[in-house]
């Protein structure tokens, strides 16, 4: 048993929105004296509406990946690139050190969040009191990298934007910056409904 | 350990204490010293921290932004050549520019975060901190305060500052590329966002007081 107290052991709740401590009534909801909004000991029904956003992500995420980002037409040459080729492209013609970055925000950092949510969600879920701190560590770098997946997304809408030379060269955005940008979207959401808080609420408290 | 809750009207618990918003710890809290950050003793979170910049430096901050964020809107961000043809865009150009090639989701998305929310998100900072110079809550105060609060992560204008390097990069392999104002305008913008990270603006809800009328 930790010597640290929690909240809802001393009857008390943070609110959410403006940080204040109030005192807990139970059985009726009550709004934050402060700032009026609710207060919730936990986010609500935090399990189910994470998992429904991440699966719904992750249907996203496949034509996201799948369906080419953009169209490259140059003097009738019609080339069309997914997210991973036009890293490829950007390693091959010259920028490593971009392409790794882009590799980075498009690539990893959402497979990272569906692993790191997956895990978070099913370790919580099951009450486990295993490696707590680094699961609180790891969903607080899920939050703070999140929104840089937007990055291949906002490239594709400024290269459509000035690649604009008709015939001898135009680029087009195709299907796949849609659902890439969805997923961007919805995993942020799903990250937002997770309460971190579930983490530290095992039967186990041996910290 | 016992905390000193009781003696208070009914509701509202003593401000004595920090609640850690990612594992419900309760602390004492304590005056932090200059530039000391209080952490979660089990989480490791950021339970508060001092911060260098007072309201006054938070307003001179939004103001600043604000200045950029209209000159980076208002100036070309990068100008293309090709067999002496130019095209130069701006922000709102892609936005437009998207929409008109169905990818009607991702101007909507792109309007959101790097236009409408930015401009709301500084408007309100301004408002609220205008008044909090004086230690007062600005008309509105609640309302201002608790939608900074919700449309806090919806903003990436720092994303499209790299998302623009990364295009000028792309494009450089075919194209002649000129950055214009409007990115360097956006660098700065970057900069400001990046200073004001680390400010826990519902700090505003301690320093500040309602009027009594």
């Amino acid at each position: 048993m930790s010597g640290l107290p929690r909240a809802g052991d001393l009857g008390l709740i943070g609110c959410h929105v403006c940080g204040m401590v109030c005192r807990d009534v139970p059985g009726h909801d009550v709004g934050c004296p402060r700032c009026g909004s609710a207060l919730h000991n936990r986010k609500a029904a935090s399990y189910t509406r994470c998992w429904a956003l991440l699966i719904a992500a992750f249907f996203f995420y496949i034509p996201a990946n799948v369906l080419p980002i953009m169209r490259t037409v140059s003097v009738g040459d019609v080339d069309d690139n997914t997210i991973l080729s036009g890293v490829i492209e950007l390693w091959v013609k010259g920028s490593p050190d971009l392409a790794v970055i882009v590799f980075t925000a498009s690539i990893v950092v959402p497979v990272l969040k569906f692993f790191a949510l997956g895990l978070l969600l099913i370790s919580s879920q099951r009450g486990s009191g295993w490696a707590r701190r680094q699961r609180a560590k790891l969903y607080r770098l899920v939050e703070f990298i999140g929104y840089w997946s937007m990055l291949d997304v906002f490239v594709v809408a400024l290269l459509t934007a000035l690649v604009q030379f008709g015939f001898f060269s135009q680029v087009e955005p195709l299907p796949g910056v849609v659902f890439f940008g969805l997923t961007v979207v919805i995993t942020m959401l799903a990250s937002m409904t997770f309460d971190p808080r579930l983490i530290w609420d095992g039967r186990d408290f041996d910290d | 350990m016992t905390m000193p809750v009781q003696g208070v009207q009914h509701g509202i618990a003593p401000p004595t204490l920090w609640i850690c918003e990612h594992c419900d710890t309760v602390f004492r809290r304590r005056v932090l010293a200059c530039g000391e950050v209080a952490r979660c003793a089990r989480c490791d979170a950021i339970l508060a921290r001092h911060h260098r910049v007072g309201v006054r430096g938070m307003l001179a901050l939004v103001l600043t932004a604000m200045i950029a964020f209209i000159q980076g809107n208002i100036w070309p961000i990068v100008t293309l050549g090709l067999n002496g043809h130019l095209i130069s865009t701006t922000l709102w150009g892609c936005i437009v520019m998207m929409w008109n090639e169905h990818a009607q989701v991702v101007s909507v998305i792109a309007a959101m975060t790097l236009f409408f929310i930015p401009i709301f998100k500084m408007g309100l900072l301004g408002w609220v901190l205008l008044y909090a110079r004086k230690g007062e809550r600005a008309p509105g105060f609640r309302l201002a305060m608790v939608t900074l609060h919700r449309i806090g992560p919806w903003t990436m204008s720092e994303v499209f500052v790299l998302g623009t390097l990364v295009a000028i990069v792309k494009a450089h392999m075919y194209f002649d590329v000129v950055p214009n104002a409007g990115i360097f305008a956006y660098g700065v913008l970057m900069l400001i966002i990046t200073a004001f990270a680390s400010i826990d603006v519902r700090e505003l809800w301690d320093l500040t007081e309602e009027r009594r009328a």
